[in-house]
């Protein structure tokens, strides 16, 4: 690969123990393998005979389909179990589900989990590599990874950069792991949210809390925005929707204090109207389809990386 | 079983006299003897160079299981631990299956207690299945051994359920303990702080428990009632008992060995031994719970021991029970505060002999005349590495497996028998 660099983790549990050079490795890999996507014949044989596990016990479209579209672009043998076909309603524990499969001796167990950590705790059962495919509020580091991939396509680089991320970032894994990797990568991350979602001690990941939505956006290169959800487990984060919208939602006006050519970006699905009004997610500032189709090239690398790859 | 004694030549701490002196204590039929006494002639010795000779130290706070999860820990078992950490006596909190909240269930736990390798002392519930709603029969309770009452795991919600239970409590002389936590802050899973936000597990704050210590507080001082706080892990509520008892206020309060020695950085790897309520909370925290220890704001060392099988532990963070075993680590970590300087023996044994056993009016924690012979034996310097084969209670949910520790009860006498002996 481009690096010549070793990648030496066994598993991807999240961003934070990723680091500048892994990070880089990891989108080089990404970018050569993004043209496998553009052929006709969209498959090559680089993990043919390997076995690869989604387990997903968290509802999820595109990102089990991504992993699924890049395991089977790389000849891989790919299985699905969700919590309506799995035994967890029989009362299993994770650790009992855990220790079946690795009985049938799967390369790869990509998970996404309601509890954070449950990735973490997976590897201490199982033999397979392990990837986080989001877990609770923690990370969900092969989000964070293609967003650091989009934003590089289109800025050339990763340094000196100032993002913007605007929303629910008590909730969210993705914000996690993109202030960790765009940090480490030598952006500085902004963030603004209603105080209700901004978690205590955020900073200590390297961001900046920002004290209004302009201060977050101004000459920003890239503006990120989360998605909400206005009510959680009677939790009163927020009046309503429709305050959101105009309290902490990205309109044109604001949009222009950023630099003129930022990046409009969300990990999706979008609320059209509440975190973006639908003519700036479907913009040209917009890089959101970029986002998903960088998704499969940076999957297929975190699959090639994992099983020992280089 | 013999019942006499003449341990020799320990350094004998018994802060009830102010004393602390090198020599001998003499124990004849299972009480502590004066100097005049006529002795055996055959008395056996019990050589105590370099040990400390304190008065049994009694656990306020432990969780023995029985009735009901007697997978986890039964009185018996829990007794061998409590023996094994040096202690003479522990408090069984009421949060058993039944719950310990009429006389039936006091006199079955005192049963079973009779035959315990330590005292056994039930506290009895503050309401019907603790569910917040009724006040339990302390009177009855009271006459069947219980010592104190208290919802230990489940805080009342309700005022004035628990400003009722503070001023009927006080008809039977009986300690009503808080389990302080505002139930709607505590929805969390451990302290709420960067490292919350780095795990991405959801957070209680320490907000939670003061505003439930401050409940407690107006409550005491407004009825002229006492109340004991459990398990206090915040700089915050050590600030409310502190002002409160400089005005008079009649509140006493315990801390966990935890609490002094780990703070929520420990849970980084989703470790599910670190999980308890209260959570492990910051490093400030921690520093204020070993200053309140010295100056005393807090007056008692309590271990919260909660046994867990693996089925309530080997689960996902989120999912995985409350609580760690403590009565076999409590001693070390507590001695750890001595080598530390922040407190000197004779507070050590104060707050985990001489004020439990105040607090509770029981006729133990001093090495007086007449008194019963519970008597422990530390050695101070006796390093051991705490591993899974040692640990004598049922379950092994810590998270000081495969430390290293320093100091350890070698002898633990109850009324002049020797429940735990690492002499040779």
């Amino acid at each position: 690969m481009a690096t010549g660099t070793t990648f030496a983790h066994r598993h991807i549990l999240g961003m934070e123990q990723l680091s500048r050079e892994d990070i880089a490795h990891i989108l080089a890999t990404a970018d050569s393998f993004k043209e496998i996507s553009t052929r006709s014949i969209k498959k090559v044989p680089t993990l043919r005979g390997h076995t690869i596990i989604n387990l997903f016990f968290e509802p999820s479209t595109r990102t089990r389909l991504s992993f699924e579209v890049a395991a089977k672009r790389m000849s891989a043998d790919t299985f699905n179990i969700s919590p309506s076909t799995s035994s967890t309603t029989k009362g299993e524990t994770l650790a009992d589900t855990a220790r079946n499969i690795s009985a049938m001796h799967p390369d790869i167990i990509i998970i996404r989990h309601s509890c954070s950590g449950a990735p973490l705790f997976l590897t201490r059962y199982v033999e397979a590599a392990v990837i986080n495919a989001g877990d609770g509020a923690h990370e969900h580091p092969s989000q964070g990874l293609l967003d650091l991939m989009t934003v590089k396509e289109h800025r050339g680089g990763l340094s000196g950069l100032k993002i913007a991320i605007v929303g629910d970032i008590a909730h969210s894994r993705v914000a996690r792991s993109g202030i960790i990797g765009f940090s480490r990568m030598g952006s500085e991350v902004f963030l603004f949210g209603p105080a209700t979602l901004i978690p205590k001690g955020i900073e200590q990941l390297g961001a900046k809390v920002c004290t209004s939505l302009e201060e977050a956006v101004r000459d920003a290169d890239v503006v990120m925005t989360l998605r909400i959800q206005h009510e959680r487990q009677n939790d009163p984060l927020l009046p309503s929707l429709r305050e959101y919208s105009r309290q902490f939602g990205i309109s044109r006006q604001v949009l222009s204090l950023a630099k003129p050519d930022a990046l409009v970006m969300h990990p999706g699905p979008v609320n059209r109207g509440v975190e973006l009004p639908p003519d700036i997610a479907d913009g040209p500032q917009s890089v959101i389809l970029d986002q998903v189709t960088n998704g499969v090239a940076v999957r297929m690398a975190l699959l090639y990386l994992v099983m020992g790859n280089s | 079983m013999h019942t006499s004694w003449r341990i020799k030549n320990g350094r004998i701490i018994d802060p009830a006299h102010a004393v602390d002196r090198v020599g001998d204590l003499l124990i004849i039929d299972g009480r502590i003897a004066g100097a005049e006494q006529p002795v055996p002639s055959d008395i056996p010795e019990i050589d105590a160079q370099g040990l400390w000779v304190v008065p049994g130290l009694t656990d306020m706070h432990v969780h023995l299981r029985e009735p009901g999860e007697e997978y986890k820990e039964d009185i018996l078992s829990g007794a061998r631990a409590a023996a094994s950490g040096g202690f003479t006596g522990v408090a069984c909190m009421p949060n058993t299956k039944p719950v310990n909240d009429c006389a039936t269930v006091t006199a079955m736990i005192m049963a079973r207690a009779a035959e315990a390798a330590v005292r056994v002392y039930p506290v009895g519930a503050i309401s019907l299945g603790s569910e917040g709603k009724q006040l339990a029969e302390f009177g009855e309770m009271r006459a069947a051994g219980i010592v104190a009452v208290s919802d230990d795991g489940r805080p009342v919600r309700d005022s004035q359920l628990m400003r009722r239970a503070l001023e009927y409590a006080s008809n039977f002389s009986l300690p009503v303990i808080s389990h302080s936590e505002e139930a709607t802050l505590s929805t969390g899973v451990m302290n709420e702080g960067a490292a919350s936000t780095l795990l991405g597990l959801k957070g209680i704050p320490t907000a939670a428990e003061a505003i439930m210590v401050y409940r407690e507080i107006a409550l005491a001082e407004f009825t002229g009632t006492r109340v004991h706080i459990a398990h206090v892990s915040t700089a915050m509520a050590v600030d409310l008992i502190r002002s409160a008892k400089a005005r008079g206020v009649r509140v006493t309060a315990e801390t966990a060995p935890h609490y002094f020695t780990l703070t929520d950085e420990a849970v980084i790897g989703y470790y599910t031994n670190t999980k308890m309520n209260p959570p492990l909370r910051s490093a400030a925290d921690r520093e204020a719970i070993r200053l309140a220890l010295a100056d005393g704001t807090l007056d008692a060392i309590a271990t919260d021991h909660a046994p867990h099988s693996i089925l309530e532990k080997e689960l996902e963070f989120d999912a995985a029970a409350n609580g760690i075993i403590g009565l076999e680590t409590a001693l070390p970590l507590s001695l750890a505060l001595v080598r530390d300087k922040v407190i000197d023996a004779s507070r050590l044994v104060e707050l985990l002999a001489v004020n439990p056993a105040s607090i509770f009016g029981l006729p133990a924690g001093s090495l007086k005349v007449g008194a019963a012979a519970d008597v422990t034996l530390i050695d101070p310097e006796q390093q051991f590495v705490y591993s899974a084969d040692q640990v004598v209670s049922k379950s092994r949910n810590t998270p000081f497996l495969g430390w290293t520790l320093q100091g350890r009860a070698v002898l633990t006498m109850v009324g002049g028998e020797i429940r735990h002996n690492r002499l040779t």
